[in-house]
């Protein structure tokens, strides 16, 4: 079936569409270079922003404190050393994975609806795998020896441990990040070039057009253009698999009690993908009704986003309900514990609420009148990304809290400053999310184009 | 050195995409083989037209992912057994299942790399002039129109005729495009 085909299908089966009737090349780029060229600054973006850099702010001096005092400063210690820090790391970077869920295995997957969220999905990727990165080097303890975790000649004659699973992450997330930077790059260079021929300051008309270095649209640069696009999202896609599956290592290796599982990499990387939708809709939903974009995010999106975290979010049950099972069959004494501390432990609130916000609440999203409410939506994803945030808190805390011996076992209690950087990387993401509105196109105006009927050459 | 045609080609405008494509498979039928078309979104069918069948990316990504693949196992092999041997709880020094996922990882990151560097370096970019840029109706080329251009490098181009051949095709427009 031709992309015409289904859309003339589509209609007649009366789904939402995946862009809104009347549109044509020429409006199609109007609309959305207008938000970035000719959009007057609004009082709403600037409040934004400054609310925004107030809490990237706080994470500077949490930063700035942190490399002063150490990490002491954390609620950190033994039994618990991981905390905080490598919570928010696993959160942060699962919120990444679906950017590239929706620019490259949609795309391989010839899902033409993905068009309209690519963009500012992947933009997501990016400040989501930036805020993730800096957890780990600031929980180092002296993360200016960051550089110690790349292979390179030194005078030391020393090389990083290839046996070890975190030596394993140092490389799946560099290589992640570097990724979805060119990604998102090489996405933005045709529209990079509309933005340069559109703009009538020459300030920025240059800007652009440096950015864009040159793109004009050539037949022989587009057939490079489309199959370097093409190998990206099929190089992307077993990538972000592996990244949360090496997320995951971090973990399964370790013999602790609730980490030492083979079901691990699968239901991480679901988990991922669901807290991924989840902020996809909590950005969809008020950019496009601030912008005007509802012609191209439309309710089609919206609906295939909360299916999208429906399915995920069957699979992280089905990892909950795998292990409780396997707490009990195994009749290994630790992994029966482990069960017993999360249900009647010191933390076992907040296991009831895992539950509550990650498996219950989102069954709502079964019923289409809910798919298709923005404001229910925006509510189920801001409760599914709490859910996230709780497990990884329950996986990281609450399995080192009782290990084997009672001696060694303790409580965990976050201090402000563990809350200041990450409320502060909350900022950042905000902060960086805003900036990307105005100064780059949110929705890529030529992968919209091929949407449309006109675009395709009649025989 | 040849003297430097003051012309660089001609260009014409199209309105759709049909058009375009229908009229640079007529000039490429008709003998012209140096020339190209400019659209705001890819259209396959247009690079068939001019007579482009194949491009080099994919071996260029395929070359990058083997010298990715054999970067990252080698240098692991390298470290962990000839540069820096660490006994861990007795596993042998070559414990490879260890040194999969490094490697897979380094296989991606090449191949990327070449992806994006290969594509911007066969398409000669970056190259912020041009001399299409100096038309000014060009500048629709990012929005709504579609051009193809005859470059007077070709040896059957000349002025007159091919400004004639062009006016057969019934294009919105016909530019000197000066070099």
């Amino acid at each position: 079936m031709t992309p015409v085909e289904q859309l003339e299908l589509e209609e007649k089966v009366s789904r939402a569409p995946v862009i809104e009737p009347g549109h044509s090349f020429a409006t199609i780029s109007d609309k959305i270079s207008s938000v970035v060229l000719t959009r007057p600054l609004s009082i709403g973006w600037l409040l934004g922003l400054s609310v925004a850099g107030t809490f990237v702010m706080v994470l500077t001096t949490a930063i700035a404190y942190l490399f002063l005092k150490g990490v002491g400063i954390w609620g950190i210690n033994i039994p618990i050393g991981w905390g905080f820090a490598i919570v928010n790391f696993v959160w942060w970077i699962g919120i990444g994975h679906a950017g590239t869920l929706i620019s490259a295995i949609l795309l391989l997957l010839r899902q033409s609806w993905r068009n309209s969220i690519n963009r500012f999905a992947e933009a997501m990727t990016l400040f989501a795998v930036a805020c993730a990165g800096m957890f780990p080097v600031l929980h180092m303890g002296r993360p200016w020896l960051a550089y110690w975790l790349f292979p390179y000649p030194n005078t030391m004659n020393y090389w990083p441990q290839f046996r070890s699973p975190l030596v394993w992450d140092v490389f799946a997330v560099s290589t992640y990040a570097t990724t979805s930077l060119l990604f998102w790059f090489v996405g933005l260079i045709p529209d990079l070039g509309t933005l340069r021929d559109r703009a009538k300051n020459l300030w920025i008309k240059r800007v652009y057009g440096l950015l864009a270095m040159g793109w004009r649209g050539s037949a022989r640069h587009w057939s490079r253009y489309e199959t370097a696009y093409l190998l990206l999202a099929g190089l992307a896609t077993p990538l972000v698999l592996s990244v949360h599956t090496v997320v995951s290592f971090d973990f399964a290796v370790g013999i602790v009690p609730g980490w030492h599982t083979t079901i691990f990499p699968p239901y991480f990387v679901a988990g991922a993908i669901y807290s991924g939708f989840a902020m996809v809709l909590i950005l969809a939903i008020p950019i496009r009704k601030i912008y005007g974009l509802e012609d191209f995010i439309t309710e089609r999106h919206l609906e295939n986003s909360a299916k999208v975290m429906l399915a995920t979010g069957l699979i992280v049950a089905y990892g909950y309900v795998i292990e409780m099972f396997m707490g009990w069959y195994s009749g290994n004494r630790y992994d029966s514990f482990l069960l017993w501390n999360r249900l009647h432990g010191p933390y076992s609130f907040f296991y009831d609420m895992l539950w509550l916000c990650n498996i219950f609440i989102p069954q709502l999203l079964w019923i289409r009148k809910f798919r298709r409410n923005p404001i229910l939506l925006f509510m189920i994803s801001a409760v599914v990304l709490v859910g996230m945030w709780l497990e990884r808190f329950i996986i990281v805390v609450v399995s080192l809290q009782r290990d084997f011996l009672n001696s060694s076992w303790g409580m965990y209690y976050p201090t402000r400053w563990d809350w200041a950087v990450f409320l502060g990387t909350l900022g950042f993401f905000t902060f960086c999310m805003f900036l990307f509105l105005r100064l780059l196109p949110s929705i890529s105006m030529f992968e919209m184009s091929t949407l449309l009927p006109e675009s395709k050459v009649k025989e | 050195m040849a003297a430097r045609n003051p012309i660089y080609g001609l260009l014409a405008e199209f309105e759709t995409p049909t058009e375009v494509v229908e009229a640079a498979k007529k000039t490429h039928a008709a003998g012209y083989k140096k020339i190209d078309a400019y659209s705001p979104f890819p259209i396959e069918e247009l690079s068939e037209a001019i007579g482009f069948h194949h491009n080099n990316v994919a071996l260029v990504v395929l070359c990058g992912g083997i010298i990715g693949c054999l970067t990252g196992y080698l240098m692991q092999y390298w470290i962990a057994t000839i540069s820096y041997p660490v006994n861990v709880g007795g596993r042998p020094f070559h414990s490879w299942p260890s040194f999969i996922i490094v490697t897979f990882e380094l296989t991606i990151l090449f191949s990327v790399l070449s992806a994006v560097f290969g594509m911007l370096a066969l398409n000669g970019l970056p190259m912020p002039h041009h001399p299409v840029f100096n038309v000014p109706r060009f500048e629709l080329a990012s929005k709504d129109k579609f051009f193809l251009i005859v470059f007077s490098s070709d040896p059957k181009y000349n002025a007159g005729d091919t400004r004639a051949f062009l006016e057969g095709l019934r294009p919105v427009s016909i530019s000197e495009v000066p070099s």
